[in-house]
């Protein structure tokens, strides 16, 4: 169970008022902070945790619901062999977060692509530019809003059509 | 035919015409360029089994000394002004081929990073269909361009100040 999770007995203990959401699904566990506290948070989980690895940063849109966007961050501990995944909701109005970049250089390019893919601004990043579209692409493409077949074209609407 | 055609309607340009097009349709240097699955097939043609060279078809590592592009591929938004740039490079006469359903029509990725076929960009003189095309379909759409070539008008000769290239009916 997800309360048993070393990480999270500790994480509790330490950003009792940070700490949003934690589940286990499937042996992963998941935990969701407040994202003005993700720095923190991760900052001791890599340095007093040791999930000294960071395998993956993305974004998921969730329209239609508040806050709209989540950032993911997946952790890899190498010395423990453990995992654990960190999410921060981020809303449409104010979309920003804090970027991680001081703790991992390797989320540097995983931070440009979900700000290319999704929008989201990283605080503090060194070079926040697009890293999949062209330079002078408008919108953000994995957004649920964004049309499928882009801004310029009728959508698609079936076979028949 | 109502143009005018300074060496006359003889002969020598009859001649001339099936000299330099024979000598063009023999010698396609395509440009070395792959975009997706489909340059796999393509360098399975030109490899040892299919064969091209067989027809004079050598791929060229360089646009400056390549006659013909075969778009191989899904063409991307980002990719395009490369491709453009690539073949504003070739010198004349320059022949385009697009093999393959997505550098027709986009093919699946029927997407807003995907160009819906490269004709948007570049004048095709041969579309391939397949999704990849076998090499025996790029083999069979080679050669009809080198039929298309073998029956090119005065192309030489407007490219030297000699009169207009005639155009095919259809």
């Amino acid at each position: 169970m997800a309360e048993n999770n070393r990480a999270v007995v500790k994480l509790k203990e330490r950003f009792a008022d940070a700490l949003l959401e934690y589940k286990e699904h499937r042996g992963e566990v998941t935990v969701t902070v407040k994202k003005e506290s993700i720095l923190e948070v991760l900052k001791y989980l890599r340095d007093d945790l040791r999930y000294n690895f960071l395998s993956d940063v993305t974004a998921v849109d969730y329209l239609g619901q508040e806050p709209r966007f989540m950032v993911v961050y997946h952790l890899l501990s190498i010395p423990n062999k453990d995992r654990v995944r960190v999410k921060a909701p981020v809303t449409e109005a104010d979309c920003s977060i804090d970027s991680v970049t001081p703790l991992w250089n390797s989320a540097n390019w995983l931070e440009r692509e979900a700000y290319d893919l999704f929008g989201i601004n990283f605080k503090n990043h060194p070079n926040l530019v697009r890293i999949l579209m062209t330079d002078d692409w408008v919108g953000h493409p994995l957004r649920k809003d964004y049309p499928l077949q882009g801004p310029d074209r009728e959508p698609y609407k079936g076979r028949l059509s | 035919m109502g143009v005018t055609q300074p060496l006359g309607d003889n002969i020598i340009t009859t001649s001339l015409d099936s000299l330099v097009n024979w000598a063009r349709k023999s010698s396609i240097w395509p440009m070395t360029f792959g975009l997706a699955c489909c340059a796999i097939e393509m360098m399975a043609t030109g490899a040892a089994k299919h064969d091209l060279d067989r027809f004079g078809i050598i791929f060229r590592a360089s646009p400056r000394q390549s006659d013909c592009i075969i778009i191989a591929g899904t063409v991307t938004k980002k990719m395009l002004p490369v491709i453009k740039t690539v073949y504003e490079q070739m010198p004349e006469p320059k022949w385009v081929v697009a093999m393959g359903a997505c550098a027709c029509s986009g093919g699946i990725f029927d997407t807003y990073s995907v160009v819906q076929g490269i004709d948007e960009a570049l004048p095709v003189d041969v579309y391939i269909p397949g999704c990849p095309p076998r090499p025996e379909a790029l083999l069979y759409g080679l050669m009809k361009l080198q039929d298309k070539i073998a029956n090119e008008k005065n192309s030489f000769g407007s490219s030297i100040g000699l009169g207009e290239r005639l155009e095919p009916a259809a």
